[in-house]
């Protein structure tokens, strides 16, 4: 049945932005009023200053949200915004992993900023269509599908005659609606969320692009941080972008060649050797599922255990096996590396569209783990239809996997009933009753389950007070920080990854530093300083890609064959073949030279403001940095027997006598040093950043980075307090 | 005995790199070996030798995330 035609509500159209270097030059702003039907459009210029401070993407979406909100504002209040933009790279098809945008909000799971990036073709069409960044604000007082037409230079506000909430849906019937025939389908981008977002905080973003050849709507995720329920709660049901005509200079580089030249060196790369590397063209990201599990960091039955004996029926090779092969799963024009896979013809056996046979996007490494060996099920094809709904719900299937894994522990823990759970037996591998928990968050269908969906931090609280379940025992095994979910993979023999995950912006989130092998295994790490430096630097180095509208995967799942041994120990992991082509293609685009040096401090000055914006939304400060028992260490005795001997050795490393002690009382001393090694680690982190010792930017390190604007200053002068200086050496 | 990656680890006649790698469950694809400062070739895996009181660092290279 075809979608009713859409009432327009109010209409705008403007003068297209030529792109100039990498950038239009111009914003669009989308106001919905309060509830009031008062729309409002503007473009907005862009500064010289906010490319100098903010460069573009994640840098520019916190500097419009600053702007837009104020101390106080709330991730509810009309003045929030959804700030999408991609960078000076997003949009060029001649080098992989160009086709990223970042979506920036305040958090309903986090209280703070928070930045969720995605592929799919929005990020790219929307440059096309004039705009370095679409900021939306405001309330609308009636379901609305926003449409930017790109090739007629229009922004239309539709009612949306919509009859699901649920994201394939709505993505399938608005490249239909907005299509002038089949082949026009790849011309449309849309994002959406799913049901889950009335009611749930742990819902994403799906933004989609058209795949020809499947003749299906793909979905890409900005899962993470709630901005699915941010765009609810602004009763958008859906943001469209059409754009029809591009060409590969539609980015307007100074010098194409080099871009080109760069491109067809990584094309061959890739062409060449992915199968003998990470295989993303035949796994994608699950082909880590099996490594993980050998180097004990697979998260398994929340997170208790590293590894688990029924690895093999989750590993690459049985994902390989239901993934389509042979189809060039890109997200973008131009990425070869196409970690998009897919599987076809799935059917579904559970939930509104039972029976039906449906395209899945992923699994990924994330959603492979978090809703397979984290809640204690070792079954791809479960794992595929949970990962089907999740994406249909606009559930975020890292915050649900962790989520639910917690539910279990906290169920065989007898912390919650079955009572509680209005009859669910929520027991790691219990395949009928996790699956009808991702139908009762999506449905609200409960106490329970809308609780569930609020994510841990929220949970606990409400199962403590409701269920009379013991609130730090649930903190002990949460794996949450900052009122985000840990992403899946095993910290606790890591100290500096204990930083990668607790000493972060928005919480423990793997996209910031993933340094488990550098300093676990590599052992390039040893001192406190080693740690700092490397997360000093790696958060930078990780941060610049969200800046420009690029994917990291491009970066580092692919290397040279002579990487390893023309450069030596953590300069390799730099890979600084592919780093130079990022500074050369920056240059190619912006025609403005860059250096190691200047790339870090594209970052460093985004970083800190992040960091800012964070302590004026009132946290950003040391106590939100905060790891639970779980991210440091065994917490009850079946961990440490998991692993006996290995855990021994680490006790005594610390000097201590194992004889005679329970292991009661070992995990005890080991939780002591290890708590105390956390604190030390952040100090010197926090040293190393610039900031004191309650985890607050300097005034020195805000002038150093060029971003001691008055408000800024203003901001700090309040909360920096002289016995929170560190030393001068 | 030799050294891996900071630990002290069994050493004997004839132990390959490759041989040494599926001995300490070193998966993952993306590695590099120095033996005493100097690398290995990736294809020389199966048949460098790793003398006595070797100094042997396996470096993991991020990937993933």
């Amino acid at each position: 049945m075809e979608m009713k035609e859409m009432k327009l509500l109010s209409e705008w159209s403007y003068e297209p932005a030529k792109i100039q270097r990498g950038y239009a030059n111009e914003t669009l702003y989308v106001g919905l009023g309060n509830k009031d039907g008062n729309y409002k459009f503007e473009k907005r210029p862009v500064s010289e200053d906010m490319k100098e401070n903010f460069t573009g993407g994640r840098g520019f979406g916190l500097k419009l949200l600053w702007d837009a909100v104020k101390e106080g504002t709330k991730w509810d209040d009309p003045e929030n915004e959804l700030v999408i933009a991609g960078g000076p790279f997003c949009g060029i098809t001649q080098y992989p992993g160009t086709g990223k945008s970042y979506t920036v909000f305040l958090s309903p799971a986090t209280k703070q900023t928070y930045n969720s990036n995605a592929g799919g073709y929005f990020g790219p069409f929307l440059k096309f269509s004039g705009f370095d960044a679409l900021e939306v604000q405001g309330k609308a007082d009636r379901p609305v599908v926003v449409f930017i037409d790109g090739d007629n230079f229009k922004v239309q506000i539709f009612e949306s005659t919509l009859e699901d909430n649920n994201a394939y849906y709505i993505s399938e019937e608005l490249h239909d609606y907005f299509a002038k025939d089949e082949q026009d389908k790849r011309t449309i981008s849309v994002i959406s969320t799913g049901m889950a977002a009335k009611t749930s905080y742990i819902v994403g973003l799906n933004f989609s692009f058209y795949d020809v050849r499947r003749k299906a709507v793909r979905l890409k995720q900005a899962g993470r941080g709630g901005g699915g329920t941010v765009l609810c709660d602004k009763n958008i049901a859906a943001i469209v972008v059409k754009r029809t005509k591009f060409t590969g200079i539609e980015n307007d580089p100074v010098d194409v060649e080099t871009i080109m030249k760069a491109g067809a060196s990584l094309h061959k790369r890739i062409h060449d050797h992915d199968n003998e590397q990470c295989q993303m063209r035949a796994a994608g990201t699950a082909h880590l599922t099996e490594i993980m599990d050998d180097y004990e960091l697979l998260p398994v039955h929340n997170y208790k255990y590293g590894s688990h004996k029924d690895i093999g029926n989750i590993s690459s090779h049985e994902y390989i096996k239901l993934f389509s092969q042979g189809t060039a799963d890109g997200c973008w024009y131009g990425c070869s590396l196409a970690c998009a896979k897919a599987v076809d013809h799935f059917p579904l056996q559970t939930g509104p569209w039972k029976g039906k046979e449906v395209v899945v996007d992923g699994p990924e490494y994330e959603t492979a783990a978090g809703l397979g060996s984290n809640v204690g099920i070792f079954d791809p094809h479960w794992t595929i239809e949970a990962n089907f709904y999740a994406d249909h719900y606009g559930l975020d299937t890292i915050s649900l996997g962790t989520t639910m894994a917690w539910v279990c522990e906290c169920y065989e823990l007898g912390l919650i009933n079955k009572e509680n759970t209005h009859g669910l037996e929520m027991t790691f591998g219990n395949k009928k009753d996790l699956m009808e928990l991702i139908h009762r968050i999506a449905n609200a269908a409960d106490d329970f389950a809308v609780a569930t969906g609020w994510g841990i931090e929220a949970a606990r609280e409400y199962y403590s007070k409701n269920y009379g379940a013991d609130l730090e025992v649930m903190k002990k095994i949460g794996m949450v920080c900052q009122g985000l979910e840990a992403s899946e993979y095993r910290c606790q023999e890591s100290m500096a990854q204990w930083g990668g995950y607790f000493l972060t912006l928005k919480g423990p989130q793997h996209d910031e530093a993933w340094l488990i092998f550098m300093d676990m295994v590599n052992k390039q790490l040893p001192t406190y300083e080693d740690k700092a430096e490397a997360l000093y630097f790696f958060p930078c180095f990780r941060l610049w890609f969200s800046l420009h509208g690029l994917c990291k995967l491009p970066w580092n799942d692919i290397e040279p064959v002579d990487n390893s041994i023309k450069y030596k120990g953590i300069e390799a992991a730099r890979v600084p073949e592919h780093l130079n082509n990022y500074l050369n293609i920056y240059t190619a685009i912006t025609g403005k030279p860059l250096d190691r040096d200047g790339m870090i401090l594209q970052s460093e000055k985004v970083y800190n403001f992040e960091r800012i914006f964070n302590l004026r939304m009132g946290k950003g400060t040391s106590k939100f940095h905060e790891a639970p028992d779980r991210g440091l260490g065994p917490v009850w005795e079946d961990e440490w027997m998991a692993r006996p001997d290995y855990f021994d050795t680490k006790l005594k490393e610390f000097g201590e006598e194992i004889e005679g002690k329970s292991v009661k009382e070992k995990i005890t001393l080991l939780q002591k040093h290890r708590r105390a090694q956390w604190e030390q680690l952040k100090a010197a982190v926090y040293k190393r950043r610039g900031w004191n010792k309650n985890g607050i930017p300097t005034l020195k390190t805000v002038k150093r980075l060029g971003i001691d604007y008055p408000e800024v200053v203003a901001l700090l002068e309040k909360h920096l307090k002289p016995e929170d200086e560190f030393e001068e050496e | 005995m030799i050294t891996v990656n900071g630990n002290q680890s069994e050493w004997e006649e004839g132990l390959t790199v490759k041989q040494l790698l599926a001995r300490e469950n070193y998966t993952f694809r993306m590695l590099s070996v120095w033996i005493n400062d100097r690398p290995v070739e990736k294809k020389d895996f199966p048949t460098h030798l790793i003398p006595d009181r070797a100094n042997v660092q396996v470096i993991h290279n991020i990937s993933g995330g």
